[in-house]
C-alpha cells in the first residue's frame, strides 16, 4: 500500500517499518505442532489404519487446493498450510477403518465446499474439517460408525454409543478414557494429548482460553443437570478435540471476548443436548457448526468499548 | 518507587538500542538550513524576516499565528538567502519554509531578560515565555507546550508526568539527554510544577534505560514532590493515555485530553527546553537527534540545529552504506519514510534510521483470517481487523461502529498482523475521510 520508489531509490511506505516475526504460515505451523500429541497418540492406538487416514486427507486437502486455486488462476498459496492443517484436523475426526475414497471425498468436501467456494483462508462461515465430517456422516452413516478397539482393531461401538444404545459391551475405566485407550475416532479418544496441544496454543497465545473453559464448564453443568456421569462424558467422544481445535478457528468463531464466551456456551449446551436427547450419540461435531452460524450475529452485539469510554 | 498499573494490549519488539552509550556530540554548524513554517501542530507561523536579511541565531524569525501556534527562531547566524516552498519531512509536500545561509560567525542573540527565580514570575508570565520560546512537545506530534499549560479554568491538575519512556525501538535521544543533563529535566519538571500548581511529578523512564534510572534515582530522592517511575519495556508505553493508565491507573476520556484526568504529560526533551528557556532564555532551536540503523556508517546521538538538512547529517555520520534503502524520520514503529534527504530536521523530529535492503519487511499482504492478534494487542481496545475489512472495502460508515478515532495510531496491529495487513495504515486513511466530513 502507498508504496512507490522515488527517482532516488528510496523505498517509501507508511508505518510501521518493523514487523514481528509471524506470518500466517509460521500461525498455521504451530496449530499443527500442538496437533503432534494427538497424532502420536492416534498413531500408537490405531497405528496403521492412523496412518492411512490422517496421510490420505492431509494430501488430499492440500491436493485440493492446488487444483482449486490452479484453476481459478488464484496464486497458490499451499505453502501457508491452512489446507494440510484441515486434512489433519478432519483425519482425526474419522473412524480408524473409514474407507480411502471417502477420506478423499471428505476432503474435497473440507477444502472447497468448506472454505475455497467463499472465497478461501478467512471467508468461510463454517469449520472446514467439520462441513467435511458433517458432510461424510450424513451420507455414509454405516462407515462414520464402525469403529474399533485400539491395537488389535477388533470391530466394537464408541463409549458414548454402548452407553446411548445400552449396548452389551464393556465400558473403558475413565483412566482409559483420558489416555485415548478406546474405540473412537482417531484423535478424539486421547484427552490427555488433546489437552496438551491446547495448553500449547494458549500459552502461545494463538487461541483464547475462554472457549474451551466456557465450551467444557457448560458441558459438565449440563450433563450434572441431567444427573449423567461427568468423568465418562467429559473424556469421552469429540468434546476436547472440539473444544481445543474447533470451537476455537478464529475464522470460524466470535472475535471479541464476550463473543467467545457466548460461542462456548452454545457449543455446550447443544452438545448435551444432542447427546442425552438427540438421535446421535455425539454432538460436538454439529454443535459447533450450529453455533458457527450465529457467528455474525454474536459479533454485532458484542463489540467491546474501547480505551476511555465507561464500562458497564 | 511507584506501585504500577498496567495498559491492555502492546508489542514487544526488539529496541535495538545500539546508541544508547553514544554520548551526545554536538553537529558543527552547516552550510545552510531550512527551516519549514509549519512545525508544530496548529496553525502555521508568519515570517518576519524578508529576503537578505541578516538574521542571529536565537533570533526570532516566523511569529505565533493565533493561540495554537508558536512563533519559530533561527538556529544559526546568517543570511536569509531564499523564502519558498521547500519539502517538509513529514506533510511529505513542499511547505513554506525560510532559507538561512550560515555566516559561520556563530552570533547569538541574547535575550532581554531571563527568569532564573522563576518562582518570582506568575505563571502567566511562564507561560508566555515558553510560547515566545518556541517549545511544542518535543515526543514528535510538537503540539504547542503553552497550550497544554493552560488548561481551561475549571480543569485542576494535579500530576505532572514527565515522559523518558522512550518506547520506539533504536531511538536513545531521550536516554542520553536524561543521562547528561538529568539536573535541567528536572529543574524543567519543576517550573512545570510551579505554573500548573501540580501537587505531584513523576518521571517516567522504561527499564531498559538502566543508566538514566540510576541517575533520576539519586536525584529524586532529594525532590520530595517528584517521584521516579520504572515502567516496564512494552511498546507503547510512551504514548499518553498509556502511561497516564500505568501510573495512575487512570482512563482519559474518549475524545478528551490528559487534563481532563487532571494531568499533563510532557516529553523529557520538553522539559529540558523549558528549563534552558526560562532561566536561559535560549529559544527552542536546537534539539538531540538519534541517527541509527545499518544505512548509516557511525550511527551517534547528536545535537543538531533545527532546519539542517538530513543529507548534512548524514555526511556528519560517515555517510549511508551503499546498500541504503529506507530514510525514516521517528521511530520505526511510528515514524515517516522520507523521498528525499533533503529535508530539515525539525523540532518535534527524535530519530533519523537509515534502514537497508535487509531491513525492509515484506509488505504483500492477505486476506484477514480473523487471527485475533491484532485485537490483543491494541492498547486502544479496538477491533482492528474488523476496521480493516470494512475500510479495505471502502464501508467506512460501517467502520464507525468500531471506533476509528480512538486509534492513537501506535501500529501494533500492523506490526503484528501474521497477514501482514497494512491495518493502521487504512485506519488512518479512515480517520482523514471521516475528519473531512
Amino acid at each position: 500500500m502507498n508504496e512507490k520508489k522515488p527517482d532516488n531509490n528510496l523505498i517509501v511506505a507508511t508505518s510501521p517499518h518493523v514487523h514481528a516475526p509471524i506470518n500466517i504460515q509460521k500461525v498455521m505451523g504451530e496449530v499443527l505442532i500442538a496437533l503432534i500429541p494427538a497424532v502420536i497418540a492416534s498413531l500408537y492406538f490405531f497405528r496403521l489404519y492412523a496412518f492411512k487416514v490422517l496421510f490420505i486427507a492431509t494430501a488430499s486437502s492440500v491436493f485440493f487446493e492446488y487444483i482449486w486455486q490452479k484453476v481459478n488462476k488464484q496464486p497458490i498459496r499451499i505453502n501457508d498450510l491452512s489446507a494440510a492443517l484441515t486434512g489433519i484436523l478432519l483425519a482425526l475426526t474419522l473412524p480408524p477403518t473409514i474407507p480411502w475414497w471417502m477420506i478423499i471425498i471428505g476432503s474435497m468436501v473440507s477444502v472447497i465446499l468448506g472454505k475455497q467456494v467463499f472465497g478461501g483462508l478467512g471467508h468461510n462461515p463454517f469449520n472446514p474439517a467439520l462441513v467435511g465430517r458433517a458432510f461424510l456422516q450424513v451420507s455414509w452413516p454405516q462407515a462414520m460408525t464402525t469403529w474399533v478397539t485400539p491395537f488389535d482393531a477388533v470391530s466394537t461401538a464408541t463409549p458414548l454409543a454402548i452407553k446411548k444404545l445400552g449396548l452389551q459391551e464393556v465400558i473403558p475405566s475413565y483412566f482409559d478414557l483420558f489416555l485415548g485407550n478406546c474405540s473412537g475416532s482417531l484423535g478424539e479418544t486421547s484427552a490427555l494429548a488433546l489437552i496438551l496441544g491446547g495448553i500449547f496454543l494458549i500459552k502461545r497465545e494463538h487461541i483464547f482460553a475462554i472457549t474451551p473453559f466456557t465450551y467444557i464448564i457448560t458441558f459438565i453443568i449440563g450433563i450434572l443437570a441431567f444427573g449423567q456421569d461427568v468423568l465418562f462424558h467429559v473424556f469421552s467422544g469429540g468434546l476436547m478435540l472440539g473444544a481445543f481445535f474447533m470451537a476455537t478457528d478464529p475464522v470460524t468463531t466470535p472475535m471479541s471476548k464476550q463473543g467467545k464466551f457466548i460461542f462456548g456456551l452454545g457449543c455446550g449446551i447443544l452438545t448435551v443436548l444432542i447427546r442425552l436427547k438427540g438421535g446421535f450419540p455425539e454432538g460436538v461435531c454439529f454443535s459447533i457448526l450450529i453455533m458457527n452460524m450465529t457467528v455474525p450475529l454474536i459479533d454485532k452485539y458484542t463489540i467491546p468499548k474501547p480505551f476511555g469510554v465507561k464500562k458497564g | 518507587m511507584k506501585n504500577l498499573f498496567t495498559f491492555y494490549g502492546g508489542v514487544h519488539p526488539p529496541d535495538q538500542k545500539n546508541t544508547s552509550n553514544h554520548p551526545i556530540e554536538e553537529m558543527p554548524i552547516p552550510e545552510k538550513v531550512v527551516i519549514p513554517l509549519i512545525q508544530h501542530t496548529g496553525i502555521p507561523s508568519k515570517p518576519l524576516v524578508s529576503l537578505g536579511d541578516t538574521v542571529l541565531e536565537n533570533q526570532k524569525i516566523a511569529e505565533a499565528a493565533g493561540h495554537i501556534s508558536v512563533p519559530i527562531h533561527s538556529s544559526v547566524s546568517g543570511k536569509v538567502t531564499d523564502i519558498r516552498a521547500f519539502l517538509h519531512p513529514v506533510i511529505g509536500k513542499p511547505v513554506e519554509s525560510i532559507v538561512i545561509e550560515c555566516d559561520g560567525k556563530h552570533r547569538v542573540f541574547k535575550p532581554e531578560k531571563t527568569h532564573v527565580d522563576y518562582y518570582r514570575y506568575s505563571p502567566k508570565d511562564l507561560i508566555q515565555v515558553i510560547k515566545d520560546a518556541g517549545i511544542v512537545g518535543l515526543g514528535g506530534a510538537a503540539f504547542p507546550t503553552h497550550v497544554k499549560l493552560s488548561p481551561p479554568k475549571d480543569v485542576i491538575i494535579n500530576n505532572i508526568i514527565i515522559n523518558g519512556a522512550e518506547c520506539e525501538p533504536f531511538l536513545t535521544a531521550d536516554d542520553r539527554l536524561m543521562r547528561e543533563y538529568s539536573k535541567e529535566v528536572i529543574e524543567g519538571t519543576k517550573i512545570i510544577m510551579y505554573i500548573m500548581d501540580a501537587m505531584k511529578g513523576f518521571v517516567a523512564i522504561e527499564d531498559n534505560k538502566q543508566p538514566a534510572i540510576e541517575i533520576f534515582k539519586k536525584i529524586v530522592f532529594n525532590e520530595p514532590n517528584i517521584d521516579l517511575a520504572v515502567l516496564p519495556t512494552h511498546y507503547p508505553q510512551g504514548a499518553e493515555k498509556q502511561l497516564i493508565k500505568v501510573l495512575l491507573n487512570r482512563e482519559v476520556p474518549s475524545g478528551g485530553l490528559p487534563l481532563h484526568v487532571g494531568v499533563v504529560v510532557d516529553n523529557v526533551g520538553t522539559a529540558y527546553s523549558i528549563n534552558r528557556a526560562v532561566k536561559e532564555g535560549e529559544n527552542l532551536y536546537n534539539r538531540i537527534v538519534t541517527v541509527a540503523g545499518n544505512g548509516i556508517e557511525t550511527p551517534k546521538n547528536i545535537k543538531v540545529r533545527v532546519g539542517t538538512l538530513i543529507s548534512d547529517i548524514a555526511k556528519f555520520c560517515g555517510g549511508t552504506t551503499k546498500d541504503l534503502a529506507q530514510v525514516i524520520m521517528g521511530g520505526p514503529m511510528m515514524g515517516i519514510a522520507q523521498t528525499s534527504l533533503d529535508v530539515p530536521v525539525l523540532k518535534g523530529t527524535s530519530g533519523i534510521l537509515f534502514f537497508t535492503k535487509n531491513d525492509i519487511i515484506d509488505r504483500q499482504y492477505f486476506d484477514c483470517f480473523r487471527c485475533g492478534k491484532c485485537i490483543r494487542v491494541c492498547p486502544m481496545e479496538l477491533f482492528p481487523n474488523a476496521l480493516s475489512i470494512y475500510i479495505e472495502n471502502g464501508r467506512i460508515d460501517e467502520a464507525k461502529a468500531f471506533h476509528p478515532l480512538d486509534c492513537i495510531e501506535c501500529g501494533c496491529c500492523a506490526y503484528t498482523c501474521p497477514a501482514q495487513r497494512p491495518i493502521v495504515q487504512q485506519i488512518k486513511w479512515a480517520k482523514t475521510q471521516i475528519n473531512k466530513k
